[in-house]
C-alpha cells in the first residue's frame, strides 16, 4: 500500500538523518510534543528556525563585512544560532557555531569568514533534510496515514 | 489549582491559582509561567513543552515587555523562565528586577554552559539554570522552586528569628537534585531570596557586573564566632579584616563583617550606659544578637553587677519594661525582632539586670546566663538580656524544637562568663531557673514566653529558663533572687511583668511557690517604683511579683496571652531605650497591652507591696497595648504563632523605631 511504502521511506530517511548526525536527540522532543491537538508543530517549529537562521546569518555576512568588525556583536549572533539549532536538534549546525565562535574569541576574521560559511553551508544541508522529512510526512497524511512523527 | 480556578482551564489567566501552600489536586498544573526569550525557535518550543506539562504560560520576546507584565499583573505568575543573552537588557538584570518588585523564583537558561555564567545566575539569585536545548524533563519539575520559595517564606516569617536560618538555608537544598545544572539551586549560604523589606532592596544596582550580594545571616553561631573573634583582637584592635580572618567563615565577606561590626559596637556603647534608642540592633543577628551583647557584658559578674548599684531595680524595671512590650508596639513585637532586637536590647535590659543582680545576688544557679552580663551592664544589659531572653521565650517552639539554639544562644550569653552552665542546661527543654528574687519579676516577663511556649516547663521549680535567650537576662535576675525564689522558673515569666505567668500549670504552681520567694522580692519593687515614672515599668515590675501570687490562676490564664507578647516586648523595650525609664515606658505599654490589665491590676494590687501596686495600678490603665490580645492561645504553637505575628506586624514599626536598618528581624535571609 502507498501509505506503509511512504511510511517505510519515512522511517528510513529518518533514521539515516540521526545516523549522519544532522539531527539528534532534541528533534525527537519535538516530535514527541506533536499530537493531535497540534499536528503541525514541528512543521511549525522548524519554520520558524528556518525564518530565524536565515536572519542571522544575513546579519554574521553583514558584520564580517564591515570596516571596523564588532566582535561582540558577532559572537551575540553566532550564540543565538547555537542556541535555536541546538532547540531544534540541528546537531551539525550547532557544532559549527561552537567552532565559529571560538574564532570570534580569537579576533580572527578570516577564520570567521570561513566559520560563517561552514556553518551557512551545515544550515543548507539541514534544510534540505528537514524539507524532505516534513514532505515525506506530508504525503502519508495526505494518503491517509497516521503521522508518522 | 485552587479555588476559583477552573479545574481545567489553564488559560484563563485570571485564574487565582496561588501556588503559595495552595496546593490543590492538580498542582502543578496550571502554573503560570512566564517564559522570556529573543529567540522565536527556542520561545515556542519552550512553551510547547510547558504547555505539554500542564502549564499556563504566556511568551515574550522582549525583557521590556515582560518586566510590564509582571508589574501590571503583580500577582498573575507563579514562576519566570528567561533567556540570558537577550538584546534589549541582559538575562541577569531581569532576574534582579523580578527578584527584588515580585520576589517571584527565576530560572536562568542559555546555551552558554560555562562555568562563570551559571554562577552569575547562582550570585543574582536564580534558583535554577537550565542549559539549552532544554528538555521537557526539565521544565516538567520547575514547579519545585515555587513551592520551595513559598515555603521558604513562610518558614522565615515564622521562625526567622528564632536562627531558623539553618532550617531555611536546609529548606533550599532539597531540590539540587532535580534539574541538571541545578546548581544555581544551591545558591549560598545565605538565602539569595530577595526580600522586599530587606535592605538589600536598595542595593540594586544598575552595574550588570554587580553581583547581588545574598545577605548575611548573622546566626547565633555566626554571631557567637564574630565575638570571640572581636574578644581575642580586643574590642580597639579589631578590624573587619583581622576579624574575617579569625572567623574563617567561607563565603563571609569582609563587608559583611563591617557592617556587623559597626553594629556591634553601637551596640555595646549602648550598653556602657548612653541612653539612645536607636536600636543597638546593629547587632542582632537574630538570635545571634544576644549573645553579641553577652559576650560585651563580659566579665560581668552578676555580683559586680549587683554591687554596682546600678539601679538593680531599674534594670529590673527597664527589662520588665522591655518586656512588657516595647513600648505600644503591641504587634511590633514580632517574635523574631524579639529575638533579634534583644540582643541590642540588651543594653538596656542590662539596667535592669544589675539591678536584679544587687538585690539578690548570689544567685548562683543558672544565672549563668547572666554571665554575659558586663557589670557596666546596668539596667540596660539586663533589660538586653531580659529582651534577649524573651525572644527566646517567644520562641518556645522554636527553643523546643531549637533547643541547639537556645544553647547557642545560652551559650552566647555565658561566652564572656564562664557560667554557661545555664545556657547549656536551658537548651530547648530546660527550662532556665531563674533567681527568683528579684529577677523574677523581670524575669517572669522575659520568660513568660518561654514558659509559655514550652510546655515542658510544667516541672520547672527553680529557676529555669523557659527561654534560653531570656535567661540571660533573666538570669541574672534570678540569681539575685534566688535567695528568695525558689522555683524561679516564673522569674522569668515575672520579669515580664505580665500575667505572662500564664504558662498556666506551670506557672501557676511556679509562681505560687515562686512568688513567696518573690516576696522577698519585694524590695524590688522599690527599685521599680523609680522606675515608675515610666508607668510600664512599674507594671511590669508588679505584675511579675504580684501576679504571680494571688490572681495566678486567673491571671496567669490572662496572662498568657501576655506572655507572648511581653516577651516580644521585652525586646523591643531594649533596643528603644538603654535606660531603665524609657524602657519601663515602652515594657509596660507593651506589656499593658498584652496583659489583661484587668487581671493585672488585681494581681498586682493583691500581692504587691504598697509600691509595687501603686505602681502597676497606675500603669495598667496605662497599658494600652493590647489587651488581652491572646485570648485563647495557650498552646505553643497559637503563641508562638500569635506572638510571631505580633511581632511581624509590629516588627515594622518598631524596626523603625529602634533603626534596625539592614537587619529585619524577620526577614532575616536564611
Amino acid at each position: 500500500m502507498e501509505v506503509d511504502q511512504l511510511q517505510r521511506t519515512f522511517h528510513d530517511y529518518h533514521a539515516s538523518l540521526f545516523n549522519e548526525g544532522f539531527l539528534d536527540e532534541q528533534f525527537v522532543q519535538l516530535q514527541q510534543l506533536q499530537d493531535e491537538s497540534n499536528p503541525g508543530f514541528v512543521v511549525e517549529v522548524v519554520s520558524l528556525f528556518f525564518e530565524d537562521s536565515e536572519r542571522l546569518l544575513n546579519d554574521l555576512s553583514k558584520a564580517l563585512d564591515q570596516e571596523n568588525v564588532d566582535f561582540r556583536k558577532i559572537d551575540a549572533h553566532v550564540h543565538q544560532l547555537k542556541g535555536s539549532s541546538s532547540s531544534i536538534g540541528a546537531q551539525r549546525v550547532r557544532n559549527a557555531c561552537i567552532a565559529f565562535r571560538n574564532f570570534c574569541d580569537e579576533r580572527n576574521i578570516e577564520a570567521c569568514l570561513k566559520c560563517l560559511q561552514q556553518v551557512r553551508q551545515e544550515y543548507l544541508l539541514v534544510k534540505t533534510k528537514l524539507e524532505t522529512l516534513l514532505r515525506l510526512e506530508q504525503q502519508i497524511v495526505a494518503a491517509g496515514g497516521a503521522s508518522p512523527m | 489549582m485552587n479555588l476559583g480556578v477552573n479545574p481545567m482551564s489553564f488559560t484563563s489567566s485570571s485564574a487565582s491559582w496561588k501556588s503559595g501552600d495552595g496546593v490543590s489536586d492538580q498542582f502543578p498544573a496550571g502554573l503560570r509561567v512566564l517564559v522570556v526569550d529573543d529567540d522565536p525557535t527556542c520561545l515556542r518550543i519552550l512553551e510547547k513543552m510547558l504547555r505539554s506539562c500542564l502549564y499556563e504560560v504566556t511568551k515574550c520576546s522582549r525583557a521590556e515587555v515582560a518586566l510590564k507584565l509582571l508589574r501590571d499583573n503583580k500577582d498573575g505568575f507563579d514562576i519566570v523562565i528567561s533567556d540570558v543573552h537577550m538584546p534589549d537588557m541582559d538575562g541577569f538584570k531581569l532576574l534582579e528586577h523580578v527578584g527584588l518588585e515580585m520576589d517571584l523564583p527565576v530560572i536562568m537558561m542559555s546555551a552558554d554552559d560555562s562555568k562563570n555564567v551559571v554562577m552569575k545566575g547562582v550570585t543574582h539569585g536564580a534558583c535554577d539554570y537550565l542549559i539549552k536545548p532544554v528538555r521537557m524533563e526539565a521544565l516538567k519539575n520547575i514547579w519545585q522552586h515555587v513551592v520551595r520559595k513559598k515555603k521558604h517564606e513562610w518558614r522565615e516569617k515564622d521562625f526567622e528569628q528564632s536562627g531558623s536560618v539553618e532550617e531555611g538555608e536546609r529548606q533550599q537544598k532539597p531540590s539540587e537534585d532535580v534539574d541538571y545544572s541545578s546548581s544555581a539551586n544551591e545558591g549560598n549560604w545565605k538565602s539569595s531570596k530577595k526580600r522586599k523589606d530587606e535592605e538589600d532592596e536598595a542595593e540594586e544596582r544598575d552595574d550588570s557586573s554587580t553581583l547581588k550580594k545574598p545577605r548575611v545571616v548573622w546566626s547565633v553561631e555566626l554571631h557567637q564566632q564574630f565575638v570571640t573573634a572581636v574578644n581575642q583582637l580586643g574590642i580597639d584592635k579589631a578590624v573587619p579584616k583581622k576579624i574575617l580572618e579569625l572567623m574563617n567563615v567561607p563565603g563571609l565577606t569582609r563587608e559583611n563583617v563591617a557592617s556587623h561590626l559597626q553594629k556591634y559596637r553601637l551596640y555595646l556603647r549602648r550598653l556602657s550606659g548612653q541612653h539612645q534608642n536607636g536600636l543597638g540592633n546593629s547587632f542582632m543577628g537574630p538570635s545571634d544578637a544576644t549573645f553579641g551583647p553577652m559576650t560585651a557584658l563580659n566579665g560581668l559578674d552578676l555580683q559586680a553587677l549587683a554591687s554596682s548599684g546600678q539601679l538593680p531595680p531599674q534594670s529590673l524595671a527597664t527589662i520588665q519594661a522591655a518586656a512588657l512590650g516595647r513600648a505600644t508596639n503591641k504587634s511590633a513585637i514580632s517574635v523574631p525582632m524579639v529575638d533579634q532586637r534583644n540582643i541590642f536590647s540588651f543594653e538596656s535590659p542590662k539596667i535592669r539586670f544589675v539591678d536584679g543582680q544587687q538585690q539578690h545576688n548570689n544567685s548562683t544557679k543558672q544565672v549563668n546566663l547572666l554571665h554575659g552580663i558586663p557589670t557596666n551592664m546596668d539596667s540596660k544589659q539586663l533589660a538586653a538580656l531580659h529582651q534577649s531572653a524573651q525572644p527566646f521565650s517567644n520562641m518556645n517552639r522554636h527553643i523546643h524544637s531549637q533547643s541547639s539554639q537556645s544553647n547557642s544562644l545560652l551559650t552566647q550569653m555565658v561566652q564572656p562568663q564562664s557560667r554557661t552552665q545555664i545556657l547549656n542546661e536551658v537548651g530547648g527543654s530546660h527550662v532556665l531557673n531563674l533567681p527568683s528574687s528579684v529577677g523574677q519579676p523581670v524575669l517572669s516577663q522575659a520568660i513568660p514566653g518561654a514558659l509559655l511556649g514550652r510546655n515542658g516547663i510544667d516541672n520547672v521549680h527553680g529557676p529555669t529558663y523557659a527561654s534560653v535567650s531570656q535567661p540571660s537576662a533573666v538570669v541574672d535576675f534570678s540569681r539575685s533572687q534566688r535567695a528568695e525564689l525558689p522555683g524561679n522558673s516564673f522569674s522569668l515569666v515575672g520579669n515580664s511583668g505580665i500575667p505572662t505567668l500564664a504558662t498556666k500549670g506551670m506557672l501557676q504552681e511556679d509562681f505560687n511557690s515562686e512568688m513567696k520567694g518573690n516576696r522577698g522580692f519585694m524590695p524590688n519593687y522599690d527599685v521599680f517604683n523609680e522606675l515608675n515614672q515610666n508607668r510600664t515599668e512599674d507594671w511590669g515590675l508588679q505584675s511579675v511579683g504580684s501576679n504571680f501570687e494571688a490572681p495566678q490562676h486567673t491571671n496567669l490564664q490572662g496572662r498568657l496571652d501576655v506572655a507572648p507578647s511581653v516577651l516580644v516586648q521585652p525586646g523591643f523595650l531594649s533596643d528603644r531605650h538603654i535606660g531603665i525609664p524609657s524602657v519601663n515606658k515602652t515594657a509596660f505599654s507593651a506589656a499593658d497591652g498584652v496583659v489583661n490589665t484587668a487581671n493585672l491590676s488585681q494581681a498586682l494590687t493583691s500581692s504587691l507591696p504598697d509600691n509595687a501596686l501603686r505602681i502597676k495600678a497606675e500603669r495598667l490603665p496605662d497599658m494600652g497595648f493590647q489587651n488581652g490580645p491572646f485570648p485563647d492561645q495557650f498552646g505553643q504553637d497559637d503563641l508562638m504563632s500569635a506572638l510571631l505575628k505580633q511581632q511581624q506586624e509590629g516588627i515594622v514599626p518598631a524596626e523603625t523605631d529602634f533603626g534596625f536598618d539592614g537587619y529585619h528581624l524577620d526577614n532575616l535571609p536564611v
